[in-house]
């Protein structure tokens, strides 16, 4: 019998489409009400950080160089107040094959799905993490495919996307390139229905999992050159699998680092507005998935996200895009490396947030990422222009994400805007009594709740009262 | 003519504008999914025929043929002189103090 292929039918079929291609069984973790048992399934779908060592440093992952920037550190402190300006580090994860952390994710992912006897990978990704699945499946001898959305109704490609297309090709996957809109899902189930390919999700628990090596490295590599954890770790904040792992390998190290999530400010763009595509000159590691993805995780291609984000981020805060590709700049003519913009988001937020902290406290970036054509400052600022967007010095609170860049005038104008947490919180305890259409969570619904923000159980029923 | 097991980009609509998913905003609504592809030609063709290629990943694909020997022509974008002036504004910042 041939399947129906329009959309609704697809969608129809998810769950068994989804069964097939990660060989997880979700349901076993469920509680049949809000709560889930998430450790149970990070432990038993998962690996140990041994294991992922082993299985990244045997494909040529992880163990990527920790660096001092010591003169934008010098610039900070000239930004600063007396006596502070924290010391400046930043994790080279464009060290690793890809050329960015996610060849961490993509290591256990594509191991996995060796190992369970699927014949491909299929990643859903417009992002770095498409070369990181290419890279890895070239690696281990699977097909590869990766579907990205990179064009607009006028067929006019956002040149990160475009590169990123290049460099999966190069490596030797097939790219399914799309126009704009979030039905990209439906052809990615499509593709894995058709293939019976392994779903490459980000947020399968070995995904997530296989990040938790760059915190545990972050800890060790601080505390066989600095004698200490770094104070404060921040990571480039989106789908949230960045921050979780990293959070969980520091945990897993012992390390009591303070965990800070940055993303670029593009409040007011639709995310899935064919007008707006080009708009924006980031195309991940921004607010248009950050918020979104840390209010309610379980909006991802798996039922069960393994990325978390509220769980682990004690500070979450914004920066703009006139900000990132200022400091950008900044590492290229002071530091001598020239790295893509998006990875450097936390980087700008480092930048303003070590002017808070006394001098002798170590702040960590805990990721790079490669560039190159389209990837790039220039081309990204060359691009927005001709999109019509205004790029001109002022005061970066002055940005309107779609309208301008406004480049810092001065670089003590580079300041990082905290994000209400709490806010947030209660968006996610609020979604869950809908998505779940209840009232009255259990007592096991409660603990779930206040470990899925960090709060305490009080916090959480006197939440759950307020919004009814 | 192009012949058959040439490396060419194909481009097909995967949703027309009446069947886009209920939550996509009314300007992406208004437009059909469209996709792109590349592949290996499976029989002889003509620039804008509806074609058959097969995949890297070795899967057959259908859509309209619009490029053969596929290039990219992303680039590093024209000059941007806003990028000097960081460039000589934080290094006199740094370096510049002892003129």
């Amino acid at each position: 019998m041939v399947k129906a292929n329009d959309y609704a039918s697809v969608m129809g079929r998810k769950a068994e489409i989804m069964l097939r291609s990660v060989g997880i069984d979700y349901s076993k973790f469920e509680s049949g009400s809000i709560a889930f048992d998430y450790e149970k399934m990070m432990k038993e779908t998962g690996y140990t950080l041994e294991e992922m060592q082993e299985i990244q440093y045997g494909v040529n992952v992880g163990n990527t160089p920790l660096l001092e920037l010591k003169n934008l550190t010098a610039l900070a402190r000239s930004c600063a107040p007396e006596g502070k300006g924290a010391r400046i580090f930043i994790k080279d994860e464009a060290s690793n094959p890809s050329g960015s952390f996610k060849a961490r994710r993509a290591a256990n992912a594509v191991y996995h799905a060796k190992k369970l006897g699927y014949k491909g990978v299929i990643a859903a990704t417009s992002g770095n993490y498409g070369a990181a699945v290419a890279s890895q499946a070239a690696i281990a001898g699977l097909k590869c495919i990766i579907v990205q959305e990179c064009y607009d109704s006028q067929g006019k490609g956002q040149p990160e996307i475009v590169e990123k297309a290049r460099k999966c090709e190069a490596l030797g996957a097939e790219v399914v390139q799309l126009s704009v809109g979030p039905e990209l899902f439906y052809k990615f189930l499509l593709l894995l229905e058709e293939t019976g390919y392994f779903n490459a999700s980000l947020y399968t628990p070995f995904g997530i999992a296989g990040v938790e090596t760059l915190g545990y490295e972050v800890s060790m590599q601080f505390r066989e050159k600095y004698g200490k954890d770094p104070d404060v770790v921040i990571c480039t904040h989106a789908g949230g699998g960045n921050l979780t792992g990293t959070a969980r390998g520091l945990k897993k190290a012992g390390a009591a680092s303070t965990v800070i999530g940055a993303s670029v400010d593009l409040a007011g763009l639709h995310m899935a507005s064919d007008k707006a595509f080009n708009l924006k000159s980031f195309t991940t590691g921004h607010t248009g998935f950050g918020v979104p993805f840390s209010n309610w995780p379980d909006r991802s291609d798996v039922p069960r996200s393994a990325a978390r984000p509220l769980r682990y981020m004690e500070r979450y805060v914004t920066i703009t895009q006139g900000d990132v590709f200022y400091m950008t700049e900044c590492l290229a003519t002071l530091e001598g490396l020239e790295k893509g913009p998006a990875g450097n988001t936390s980087l700008a937020a480092a930048f303003a947030l070590s002017q808070e902290y006394d001098r002798d406290k170590l702040i960590v970036v805990q990721e790079t990422e490669y560039t190159g054509a389209g990837k790039h400052v220039q081309p990204q600022l060359s691009f927005a222009k001709s999109n019509g967007i205004e790029v001109f010095f002022g005061d970066p609170k002055d940005e309107m994400p779609g309208k301008n860049i406004v480049l810092p005038e001065h670089p003590s104008l580079i300041k990082a805007t905290d994000v209400d947490l709490d806010h947030m919180r209660r968006s996610l305890i609020k979604t869950a009594l809908k998505t779940y259409n209840t009232s009255e969570p259990t007592e096991q619904d409660i603990k779930f709740l206040a470990e899925e923000t960090m709060k305490d159980e009080t916090w959480v029923r006197k939440t759950v009262s307020e919004l009814k | 003519m192009i012949k058959k097991g040439e490396w060419v980009r194909i481009h097909k609509n995967i949703l027309e504008p009446g069947e886009r998913a209920p939550q996509v905003p009314d300007d992406t609504k208004e437009c059909p999914l469209e996709m792109w592809d590349k592949g290996f030609l499976t029989s002889d063709a003509h620039m804008g025929d509806e074609v058959e290629i097969e995949t890297v990943a070795g899967r057959i694909e259908k859509g309209t043929l619009i490029e053969v020997n596929p290039s990219y022509d992303h680039d590093f974008g024209k000059c941007v002189p806003e990028l000097l002036k960081i460039d000589k504004q934080v290094r006199e910042i740094l370096f510049g103090g002892e003129k």
